[in-house]
């Protein structure tokens, strides 16, 4: 179970990223936020955020349209 | 070693090897209608959740998006791509239809309300989350001068500068975008 999560259903690029963020900063390190979105684009985005902000990308799945993503707040 | 410190060191020991070298990005943002306004704002707000520092230099046309007040409208008049989606179908607008007074002010409200229900910020919103993610904004002084702006037009937080005060910022920045 994830320490936040954050409902980004009906969002469009580029506020799943920028709501991520935020809520990333509420997450003590080691945490982890867990996010909800129907943007299909979202896939490749997180992928490249998270590579980007060296946060950890635990697991991604969709289901019924729904993509969920877990990461672990592991950036400074 | 104590238990706790283990904790701490395990955490650590997990996280990935380094965080990505920092990065810094510039724009100069010189176009002002409803759809252009959208590509500068969309990468500001998303290279600054992504850790970059950005500096938005506006001008032109661009600077009228630090109004107060936004009022943005869109033409389809020389922008034959521009087809919105419409019973199933993209529909373009002829050039001559564009001349007709209310329809660039209805084009920009179809365009607003399609946005709106696909989930897309509005510019204010993008706007104030590129404020909040300390997002250094220049106005150029120049374009103030030449369209008879003056600062207490603007929201708060534009920092008045000229082409060398862009130049500086973007020999430091390792990527710069002209939009």
């Amino acid at each position: 179970m994830a320490d936040h999560t954050l409902d980004a259903k009906g969002l469009n690029c580029p506020l799943p990223i920028l709501k991520a963020r935020k809520a990333l900063k509420e997450v003590p390190a080691g945490g982890t936020l867990e996010i909800l979105a129907t943007d299909p684009g979202s896939v490749a985005d997180f992928e490249a955020f998270c590579r980007q902000t060296g946060n950890e990308l635990l697991e991604h799945s969709v289901d019924d349209s729904i993509y969920r993503f877990l990461i672990k707040h592991t950036a400074a | 070693m104590s238990s706790e410190a283990q904790v701490v060191q395990d955490t650590v020991s997990a996280a990935p090897v380094a965080a990505p070298e920092t990065k810094s990005m510039s724009m100069i943002v010189t176009k002002g209608s409803l759809d252009w306004a959208y590509p500068p704002f969309i990468l500001a707000t998303t290279a600054a959740a992504m850790g970059l520092p950005v500096t938005m230099f506006f001008t032109f046309y661009g600077l009228p998006l630090l109004l107060k007040k936004l009022d943005l409208t869109l033409t389809a008049a020389g922008n034959p791509a521009m087809k919105m989606p419409m019973m199933g179908a993209h529909m373009g607008l002829p050039n001559i239809l564009t001349a007709i007074p209310g329809v660039d002010a209805a084009c920009s409200k179809m365009m607003k309300n399609l946005m709106n229900k696909k989930g897309v910020a509005s510019i204010e919103d993008l706007r104030e989350l590129a404020i909040e993610a300390d997002v250094r904004m220049i106005a150029c002084q120049m374009t103030m001068d030449l369209f008879e702006y003056s600062l207490d037009d603007m929201i708060e937080g534009p920092e008045l500068g000229g082409a060398a005060t862009y130049i500086e910022c973007a020999t430091q920045s390792d990527i710069n975008l002209f939009i």
